[in-house]
């Protein structure tokens, strides 16, 4: 935890390594808790927002056979948006942590599961499950810190190329699933490094195209085809859809995690880090958005990006369940739970992607020397292990 | 071996082009997700059936008759089936006979199950689920079964539910001509499954039934066949039941000299014991190492050369689940068991689990 040494005030300073020790035991125990207590109302929530789902992508597609009519292709394209939403958010990502595994079900299975999204569901799945969630905001280590493009750290350094950033956020808003696609794939850095030439990368680069020509042929060939005269309505409206994904669903993904008030950390701090430092740096990297049930859920519970960060397998439909208590941990332990609304968070969010687009305006406060200690204000101790 | 393919004829190729196109239309999941959303008993789909009827035999045994989807390929009387039930959420298999005679492919079968003390699927199958419900299914299975035609002299040895399979066989009326005796043990008079019909069935002449109430009388020793059935070292003799029985008729026949003679149906070939530690197996890579109880699979594994598929190593993301083909192994984190017997196949996470006992694991 040396990095937040840096900051002007150590989040945890007042922490010992036993604090820490302990509130790691505490979270173990509420997820074992949950894992004790998952069960058939468990099961039945995630096939009712499955079976919704197809239900509604049927539904909002027929409907969409006929979008010549106008009531029909605004109906027919908000229902598509939010099937695609559910599908990506709520069940995709969801499944593909594994959080519904254990029913044991091979149908609703993070080895079996592929989604409505270009990046394939296993290059996604390394990406994100085994380095975003297990480095979260390390510096240098977890590339969705700005997704290899931005800046959205004052610890990272800054480049005249960042002076655009906030325009390649908003290209990279509407078009996230193939800026996901790209960033599974580390595709800046493989062209960069002449690593394209590999043959796992070119296998991975295949999967990503056949991906793309099956999603292109659905969207955009073959369901407009079946509209008839409806051709280029549907089309259009099958754009919109994947449009209105990708920007919610980006706009849901940033405030997980650049939003102020939540920490990021270097790479050294993470070496020799406890089971209690892990989820430390999972609950300061992190930040929830309020609001009512049915936001939660189009956000796949990523509204809980706190309680999902530091159980990312339990099932998403216990994330609301548990926030108070794990509210009150941070209560009690001296944390600062981030949270707000969408639009704040979003604002916040963007707020600091325009903000670090210049270089810092003044250099991080240097660690505090020991003898500026007093007995009122204790330096802030080096608490990593 | 060479053989000739036929031909797929033109309405098989243009069904074959209309699947293809389907399936563009639906990707990335097939269009049987969306079927099987409607349909889920229709030809094609993954086998599965409707339970239609749940109803009590004895006090802890219950027969549920199942609606089988179209794929249902029948069965012949002894065969069990492999039964995929949701229990607490969690999908879990069990095989048990099928005690109905064989019908169309339309009819219901049945299943008559007994809930054994802690049994998780048993209990819930007689005493919580409901018509209505859908349960997956694989096709009968068994080689517990009669020959073609009946043998003219019959012995079945049953205790408990090892009935069932017996169930089916007399229900056929594949042995209508033969001289069949039955030796049946069960706690009480009112603990046989299937009680009545079998005392009618000896009323009729049809068998000749034994019953052994063994709360009363006790156990069945495998020497008083002698005295109770006199000739049945001359029958073909079938027997069904706890291990203790089977193993001492096995004992028994083979001193005999008649070990040909008899047929045995164990529903529980495997019992897995959970240890601490065993050997692990790693079938496609045909690898064995011993591995201690506190080792990850995933170590372990790597430490024998396997190439093992791996992530975080600390059980978040799922990248290293790998299928449990049988055997025991223990969450490292919370020291939960996962048991698998042959053909459960269940997936689990080898960076935080460890064996427990031996254990098989499909890589």
């Amino acid at each position: 935890m040396t990095v937040m040494q840096k900051k002007a005030t150590n989040p945890i300073a007042h922490l010992t390594a036993e604090d820490i020790e302990n509130l790691g035991r505490e979270l173990d125990a509420l997820r074992e808790r949950v894992v004790a207590s998952r069960g058939e109302r468990d099961a039945a929530y995630i096939r009712k927002v499955i079976s919704t789902q197809r239900k509604l992508e049927i539904g909002s597609r027929v409907v969409l056979l006929f979008s010549l009519f106008p009531p029909a292709w605004v109906v027919g394209t908000a229902g598509l948006s939010v099937a695609k939403i559910l599908e990506n958010m709520e069940i995709g990502h969801n499944v593909l942590h594994g959080q519904w595994d254990w029913m044991r079900d091979p149908k609703i299975h993070s080895t079996s599961w592929e989604w409505d999204h270009v990046a394939p569901a296993d290059q996604w799945k390394q990406s994100h499950n085994e380095l975003h969630h297990r480095y979260t905001n390390v510096i240098g280590k977890d590339n969705d810190l700005g997704y290899g493009i931005m800046r959205v750290d004052e610890d990272q350094p800054w480049h005249p190329a960042h002076l655009g950033q906030p325009l390649y956020n908003f290209v990279n808003a509407c078009f996230f699933e193939y800026g996901i696609a790209a960033y599974d794939l580390d595709l800046g850095n493989k062209l960069k490094n002449g690593g394209h030439k590999d043959p796992e990368f070119r296998t991975r680069l295949r999967a990503v195209g056949r991906k793309i020509r099956r999603q292109f042929l659905k969207d955009y060939l073959l369901f407009p085809l079946l509209s008839g005269p409806s051709f280029l309505h549907t089309l259009a409206a099958n754009f919109t859809a994947n449009l209105i994904r990708n920007l919610w669903s980006h706009s849901v993904i940033m405030c997980g995690h650049f939003p102020d008030g939540v920490e990021t950390f270097e790479k050294t701090s993470i070496e020799g880090e406890t089971r209690g430092e892990w989820y430390v740096r999972q609950m300061l990297g992190s930040a929830n958005i309020s609001g009512s049930r049915l936001m939660h859920i189009m956000t796949g519970n990523l509204s809980f990006q706190i309680e999902h960060h530091l159980f990312p397998d339990l099932p998403s439909n216990r994330y609301q369940e548990i926030a108070p208590e794990v509210r009150d941990l941070f209560d009690r332990y001296g944390l600062k739970y981030t949270t707000g609304s969408l639009p704040r968070q979003v604002f916040s969010a963007w707020k600091k992607v325009f903000r670090l687009a210049l270089p810092n305006r003044r250099q991080p406060v240097p660690p505090a020397s020991p003898l500026d200690g007093t007995p009122d204000h204790p330096t802030p101790a080096l608490i990593a292990a | 071996m060479t053989a000739t393919v036929p031909r797929p004829g033109p309405t098989r190729s243009f069904r074959r082009r209309l699947w293809r196109l389907a399936e563009t239309v639906t990707t990335p999941v097939l269009p049987s997700e969306y079927l099987d959303l409607v349909a889920p008993l229709r030809a094609g789909a993954d086998l599965r059936g409707r339970v239609v009827a749940v109803h009590p035999e004895t006090p802890d045994a219950a027969t549920l008759l199942i609606r089988p989807g179209r794929s249902w390929r029948g069965h012949v009387p002894g065969q069990y089936v492999r039964l995929g039930v949701d229990v607490d959420g969690v999908r879990q298999w069990r095989a048990y006979s099928v005690t109905s005679a064989p019908g169309r492919r339309a009819d219901p079968i049945s299943v008559t199950v007994k809930a054994i003390p802690d049994g998780v699927v048993s209990n819930h199958l007689v005493r919580r689920i409901r018509p209505g419900t859908i349960v997956q299914l694989d096709q009968a299975r068994g080689d517990f079964v009669l020959p073609q035609p009946a043998p003219s002299r019959v012995l079945f040895l049953t205790a408990g539910s090892g009935i069932t399979p017996v169930a089916g066989m007399l229900r056929s009326g594949a042995l209508a001509g033969s001289d069949v005796v039955l030796l049946h043990s069960a706690p009480t008079a009112a603990d046989v499954v299937f009680g009545a019909e079998l005392r009618g069935l000896a009323e009729r002449g049809a068998i000749r039934l034994i019953e052994r109430h063994t709360e009363v009388e006790g156990l069945l020793d495998v020497a008083e066949l002698d005295t109770l059935v006199p000739d049945h070292l001359e029958r073909r003799t079938w027997a069904c039941g706890p291990l203790g029985l089977l193993d001492a008729a096995e004992t028994h026949w083979s001193t005999r000299g008649h070990a040909e003679r008899l047929h045995t149906e164990r529903f529980r070939p495997t019992v897995i014991t959970a240890g601490d530690g065993g050997a692990v197996t790693f079938t496609r890579s045909s690898v064995t190492v011993q591995a201690a109880g506190e080792t990850p699979l995933l170590d372990a594994g790597e430490d024998a050369g396997v190439l093992m598929p791996s992530g975080c190593r600390m059980g978040i993301c799922f990248g290293c689940v790998l299928p449990l083909r049988q055997g025991a192994v223990r969450d490292l984190r919370n020291g939960q068991l996962t048991t698998a017997l042959p053909g459960d196949g269940v997936r689990v996470q080898t960076c935080v689990s460890a064996a427990a006992g031996p254990c098989e694991l499909e890589i």
